[in-house]
């Protein structure tokens, strides 16, 4: 049957060999490390990881273009937005489409909202782990008030499929400008709290400080990017080096640290989450307040089909609840406008025989997206790094072949040469501090 | 350096292992021989080019159409800021290519993933062990001739300690 892994194989005879995980309260995601120890000593390690694998990739290749979105949400599931957004531009690259201005706003505003959300979840689960049960439900608090602004656009808390090829779904809701505010401010004063909670906190920085050290060139030959491999010193950000949206307009610094060490990723993404306040204050005073929709009638779809019957109806018609915020009026600023891309407007679904026929030439099978033939790469700066798509289209409604490059699928493939030589008790805070997802590592 | 600068001086250092140079979506491709997958990719690392990243490997398989897959290999240099993508076919009869280990340390678990999900074989790696799925999982999932639904035979459950 199986055959011995690479560590049972080089085990010496009289040390004991233990599994951590995959089902361990600290393995927050499913993974297995398989440590050889020499009592409390970790001599040698190895990773399994595959726990989660759900085949994306496979499946992708037989989903269409506009379908396989959906499957985006779950890969980093903490920050799904920013998968919708890698996906999306990848796409849009091929397509060579423009994207309105207001769009391109909007998505920067959720990227960081997801970005925010990540770096919290990932410290508060680093942080209950090292004993600092308050930490994580101060941040957890924080990432709920983020959350809010996000449920109330998109529909959902993580199952957003809110950016789409060409632009996004619906406008910000009504409220947005003062759940944002709300949600920034929270989250100010959480950092500070917690900041002043752990930095000089003597059990935390005792388990952090030097622990799972890397050195630079380690880092980026293990192809590490993002928070980590900044911790190390390297001002690596995809926003920097290649801005995309309107990143290149708004001012931010890109932290970095010294030692690459458990502390200095903490300290990174908490000094991250800093700037990211500041692009959404930046993003928010550009974006102006949405024009108000036209008053008048408003007439039930069901109506509205029956009454166009003949002559199109002129009354508004009533869009179902998860269409809020993608009336026709509300479009030409959230997609693009160039070619059969985005979903047409619902409203001439309903009127008119050339806006049914719309609705079904984008959904029909080969029919709706089709990038020309060849390949590409795209990435965008996601919570762990670089989050990467290598897309082959053959020109049909489909992908050829879709891979993404996970960012933590390198960071947690240097794990095995942190925790060597070190305690047990190490493994926690180091395994926490890399920020591994399951969704994204597995695919 | 532009994109045809850098494609001209790599192509340049090279020499006979570069087939072709091409320009996909704006990005620069480098078409390699396989067999010099291995020497081309070491000298890329080295300066002047500096590519330090091996920001991603990975496998299209062309097998039903062309007999072939295709590795594709993403590099980044920090220093001037390019990425560029090489690739390199290998017949889908026999597909072998040489390792990377020993020149990025990712290569070996990217590898793993190539080799799990293709079949293609890495000479000179240290640990060629399936990564996302199981020992004991049959075929090869990302091959275009593995169905996508496909179930898996059960694995029965292990003896005793």
């Amino acid at each position: 049957m199986a055959s011995p892994t690479r560590l049972e194989r080089s085990a010496r005879p009289g040390s004991m060999l233990l599994n951590m995980g995959p089902s361990h309260p600290a393995m927050h995601g499913t993974m297995r490390i398989m440590l050889e120890l020499d009592a409390e000593r970790i001599v040698n390690a190895e990773c399994e990881i595959g726990y989660l694998h759900r085949g994306f990739e496979k499946t992708c290749e037989n989903k269409t273009w506009f379908n396989l979105l959906v499957y985006t949400d779950r890969l980093n599931y903490v920050s799904p937005l920013i998968n919708n957004l890698g996906y999306a531009m990848t796409v849009e690259k091929m397509l060579g489409v423009a994207v309105p201005e207001r769009a391109q706003l909007i998505r920067v505003l959720v990227s960081e909202l997801s970005r925010v959300a990540d770096h919290l979840t990932c410290l508060a689960a680093m942080a209950m782990e090292s004993g600092a049960f308050t930490v994580f439900l101060y941040l957890i608090k924080a990432r709920e008030y983020l959350w809010d602004v996000v449920e109330f656009t998109t529909g959902a808390r993580m199952t957003t499929s809110y950016i789409r090829i060409g632009g996004v779904r619906a406008d910000l809701h009504a409220d947005w400008r003062a759940a944002l505010a709300a949600a920034v401010a929270e989250t100010r004063r959480v950092l500070k709290d917690v900041s002043g909670l752990l930095d000089n906190n003597s059990i935390f920085v005792g388990r952090t400080r030097g622990v799972g050290a890397i050195s630079r060139e380690d880092a980026l030959s293990y192809g590490w990017t993002g928070p980590c491999l900044r911790s190390t010193g390297v001002p690596y950000d995809v926003r920097k080096a290649r801005p995309y949206l309107v990143y290149d307009r708004l001012s931010f610094d890109v932290p970095v640290g010294e030692n690459g060490d458990n502390y200095d990723r903490y300290a990174v993404r908490m000094r991250e989450m800093e700037q990211s306040l500041r692009i959404l204050e930046q993003a928010a005073a550009l974006l102006p307040d949405a024009p108000p929709l036209p008053d008048g009638p408003v007439i039930e779809p069901e109506e509205a089909v029956c009454r166009s019957r003949r002559r199109r109806a002129v009354e508004r018609v009533r869009l179902p609840p998860n269409l809020e915020g993608s009336e026709k009026e509300r479009l030409p600023g959230l997609a693009t406008s160039d070619g059969p891309v985005t979903v047409p407007a619902k409203e001439d679904t309903y009127t008119t025989m050339e806006g049914l026929i719309g609705h079904f030439l984008f959904f029909m099978r080969g029919k709706g997206i089709r990038p020309p033939k060849g390949d590409v790469y795209f990435s965008v700066e996601g919570g762990n790094g670089e989050l990467g798509f290598y897309i082959v289209s053959d020109g049909t409604d489909r992908p050829y072949r879709l891979h993404l490059r996970a960012p933590c699928l390198h960071i947690v493939s240097a794990l095995e040469e942190l925790i060597k030589g070190r305690l047990v008790a190490d493994v926690i805070p180091t395994f926490g501090s890399l920020n591994m997802i399951g969704g994204e590592i597995d695919r | 350096m532009g994109p045809e600068d850098l494609i001209e001086a790599v192509r340049k250092r090279l020499g006979p292992a570069v087939e072709a140079a091409t320009d996909s979506f704006g990005d620069p491709v480098l078409i390699l021989r396989a067999e010099a997958v291995r020497p081309a990719l070491a000298a890329l690392r080295e300066p002047p080019f500096d590519f330090a990243v091996l920001l991603d490997l990975t496998c299209v398989d062309f097998a039903a159409t062309e007999g072939r897959f295709e590795l594709v290999y993403h590099l980044y240099s920090l220093a001037g800021n390019v990425r560029l993508r090489l690739k390199a076919s290998v017949p889908a009869a026999d597909p072998a290519a040489a390792s990377l280990a020993g020149l990025w340390k990712n290569a070996e678990w990217l590898e793993r993933e190539v080799f799990d999900m293709f079949g293609v074989r890495f000479e000179g790696h240290p640990y060629l062990r399936r990564l996302l799925t199981y020992e004991g999982f049959e075929g090869h999932p990302l091959r275009k001739s593995y169905p996508w639904r496909l179930e898996q035979p059960r694995i029965p459950l292990k003896e005793g300690p």
